[in-house]
């Protein structure tokens, strides 16, 4: 298939991976993080980690939208599909459907009766609002830069079509705060990072600067295809053997310095920055989005009075300790521990009974690991 | 968190049905014929063996490019048949029907179940028909049930696949899940993806006649390629590695897959098989395939390895090498 297969070479590939061994042979250990769920899918389906010298250590970080989104969210979401079982229709993208809450899922819920459709696109939810017109229909606003302008722009849709019945639960997350409070824990050493590719194509490859000017830390914004990834990689290894750190485009077919100005623009509209949770990571200041005030009609936080029913969320629906007991998601987010570090991986924790939310994503750490054979 | 109610991934023919089929179903119904978990269930019967096998159908849309309920319901059993190495001879057709679904409807696929049948030279000679309340399914749901007969000499079973063995496909894979996916979705693919539904046992008797050492074979449904070769090693001393740049995939599939995230692995076919046979008979095998029009695509695309044993393994395009696992959760409820 036409620029799918030039980026599968197998020839060069292997071309690659011997240059990328020659530039490491004899060095310590090289540590490079991933912060894509993309990425970390592709090294596993590709089989890429054995192609590469085994100082060469990939990591991979808190890259999967599932995968950070706090399992409070995930419960407030169950909580507005049960208190409002009558009027409420949840719209989700797949991956979410399946990840746990403290005691449920959206998947189980269903099967128990509650109205959760999966959904491709914003667009769709917005049709899923016009066909039930009856209805409120909410959609789960979760993800990183490269998919909340979509979101965005169902919310201008909505607004440009009347619709009064479509809301977004937001729980939005931006980058470059992450990848800083990454750097500064001390528990991790990292020496470079393959930057997102669909994310950067949004936000440019400036908001990483500060990495490599104030952390001395290497950053290469690379693609997702096998080729894109190992030239990913050599282009930060040139930069680590040389000892210099500046923030380099690898995928410059698509990402540009300067992003892109239209979705930005959308994002600057609808959302404003806010402090943000993150599964395992904790509260990072402006590490999230939330919608500005002239949206708030949208807000599904806001019309459904979440904050009132907290008490339901903490007691009745949910006992967070029973559920997640055991399970290290967190530390695997911030890349200190591996999934076989987990005394729950792929034993009590598998994809048919994920435990945590790096087994249910496809995009989790745990779930590329377990599917990809290196249990 | 353990489920205490029926998902849709129970459904999906991949882990969570296993699970069930060996957990609820297998120690209940317990019996030498259930417990191969074959296809079709081979029946000793006054000396002569006699393949038996159900099949029931809820596809959304009921009509997909390339085919419908009624076509499917038919050569679905069929294929379920002939991969045990039976001549399909007689089916069933149960219809569970909607109040208020339109008749025309309804001829439209008895239509294409009799025209079916015809091409595969099987006759349809026992039925039900139940009606229930608006609400109460959605449309139309069918079961088909087979009887056919393995003539002497056919001997297929997991335990005669020996190391070396080679492992053909008889075409494209994916071809039926994307086409019900694409219409499901009105997703406005064009040219749209057609199912390959189609009768393989017409296919198969010829690679049968050969003389070949057929050895085992499935046709990769629901769970796809992935699911099938698992069940194939499953508990086996031995394993299976597959070569990515060998295993034929429509274009069309798959640039739907790149877009959407599938992997054409484990999408569902409905009218390809797969075969394990001896190395030295692999390449006539897939010669004969080929002469057909439905395995116009076939190619051998691995081989049954010492290690890793019990497990499948892909060499992927690169170069590097992955385990591929049963289809887990249901990336497409409804496809048959």
């Amino acid at each position: 298939m036409k620029y799918i297969d030039e980026f599968r070479n197998g020839t060069i590939a292997i071309n690659l991976s011997r240059k990328i061994a020659d530039l490491v042979r004899g060095l310590d250990t090289i540590t490079l993080m991933e912060v894509c769920g993309s990425h970390t899918m592709n090294i596993y389906r590709y089989g890429l980690k054995k192609l590469l010298s085994s100082n060469i250590r990939l990591l991979s970080g808190p890259g999967c939208p599932v995968c950070v989104t706090p399992t409070s969210y995930i419960d407030t979401a169950i909580a507005i599909s049960q208190k409002y079982s009558q009027e409420v229709l949840i719209t989700t993208f797949g991956d979410l459907f399946r990840a746990p809450g403290s005691s449920s899922s959206l998947e189980r819920e269903k099967a128990r009766g509650a109205s959760v459709i999966v959904v491709y696109s914003t667009l769709d939810a917005l049709e899923v609002a016009k066909k039930n017109a009856g209805k409120k229909v909410v959609f789960l606003g979760i993800g990183f830069e490269t998919t909340t302008p979509t979101i965005a722009a169902s919310i201008i849709e909505a607004e440009k079509r009347n619709l009064t019945n479509y809301f977004v639960l937001t729980s939005h997350k931006v980058m470059p705060p992450v990848m800083e409070a990454l750097l500064r824990d001390k528990e991790l050493n990292l020496d470079g990072f393959l930057c997102p590719a669909h994310v950067s194509t949004i936000i440019g490859s400036k908001p990483y600067e500060f990495i490599a000017r104030d952390f001395h830390i290497p950053c290469v914004i690379a693609g997702f295809e096998p080729l894109d990834i190992l030239q990913g990689i050599y282009m930060l290894l040139e930069q680590i053997t040389r000892k210099e750190s500046s923030v380099k485009i690898q995928y410059s077919r698509v990402a540009k310095y300067e992003g892109n100005p239209t979705a930005l623009a959308l994002l600057d509209r609808v959302f404003e920055p806010c402090d943000a949770e993150w599964r395992g990571l904790g509260i990072i200041p402006g590490s999230g989005l939330k919608l500005r005030s002239q949206y708030e009609r949208f807000d599904a936080h806001t019309v459904f009075r979440i904050s009132d029913f907290g008490f339901q969320i903490n007691s009745a629906i949910c006992n967070p300790q029973s559920a997640i007991n055991g399970c290290i998601c967190g530390d695997i987010l911030r890349g200190v521990k591996l999934p076989a570090d987990c005394k729950l991986f792929g034993k009590v924790c598998n994809p048919e009974h994920p435990v945590g939310a790096c087994m249910v994503s496809s995009e989790g750490t745990c779930a590329a690991w377990y599917k990809y054979g290196e249990n | 968190m353990k489920n205490d109610k029926i998902t849709l991934a129970h459904g999906s023919g991949g882990k969570l049905t296993h699970e069930l089929v060996k957990q609820l179903f297998l120690p209940r119904f317990n019996n030498k014929a259930l417990s191969q978990l074959g296809d079709s269930a081979i029946l000793h019967i006054h000396g002569m063996r006699i393949a038996f096998t159900t099949d029931s159908y809820v596809v959304k849309p009921l009509f997909f490019p390339g085919g419908d309920i009624g076509m499917l319901a038919v050569n679905g059993t069929i294929n379920d048949l002939a991969v045990v190495g039976a001549e399909p001879m007689f089916l069933s057709a149960g219809f569970i029907i909607e109040e208020g679904f339109e008749l025309s409807l309804l001829e439209k696929v008895v239509n294409s179940m009799k025209e079916a049948a015809t091409l595969a030279s099987v006759e349809i000679v026992t039925g039900d028909t139940k009606v229930v309340e608006k609400g109460s399914v959605d449309g139309l749901y069918m079961n088909t049930c087979g009887i056919g007969i393995v003539n002497d000499g056919i001997h297929l079973s997991t335990s005669s696949i020996e190391i070396g063995n080679k492992i053909i496909v008889s075409g494209t894979l994916g071809d039926h899940g994307m086409a019900v996916l694409s219409e499901r979705d009105s997703l406005g693919f064009t040219p749209s993806i057609k199912s390959d539904c189609a009768p393989l046992s017409g296919m198969i008797k010829k690679i049968l006649a050969s003389g070949a050492h057929i050895k085992f074979m499935r046709d990769p449904t629901r769970g796809g390629l992935a699911t099938t070769l698992n069940e194939i090693v499953n508990t086996q001393k031995y394993g299976i590695v597959i070569e990515e740049q060998a295993i034929p995939v429509n274009d069309g599939v798959r640039a739907l897959c790149e877009i959407l995230g599938y992997d054409p692995l484990y999408i569902a076919n409905e009218g390809k098989v797969v075969i394990v046979v001896s190395a030295h008979d692999a390449e006539r095998v897939c010669d004969i395939l080929k002469e057909d029009s439905l395995g116009r695509d076939a190619a051998i695309i691995g081989e049954v390895v010492v290690e890793p044993k019990g497990k499948v393994c892909l060499k992927t395009v690169i170069g590097g090498t992955r385990i591929i696992d049963m289809l887990v959760g249901d990336q497409l409820p409804r496809i048959c």
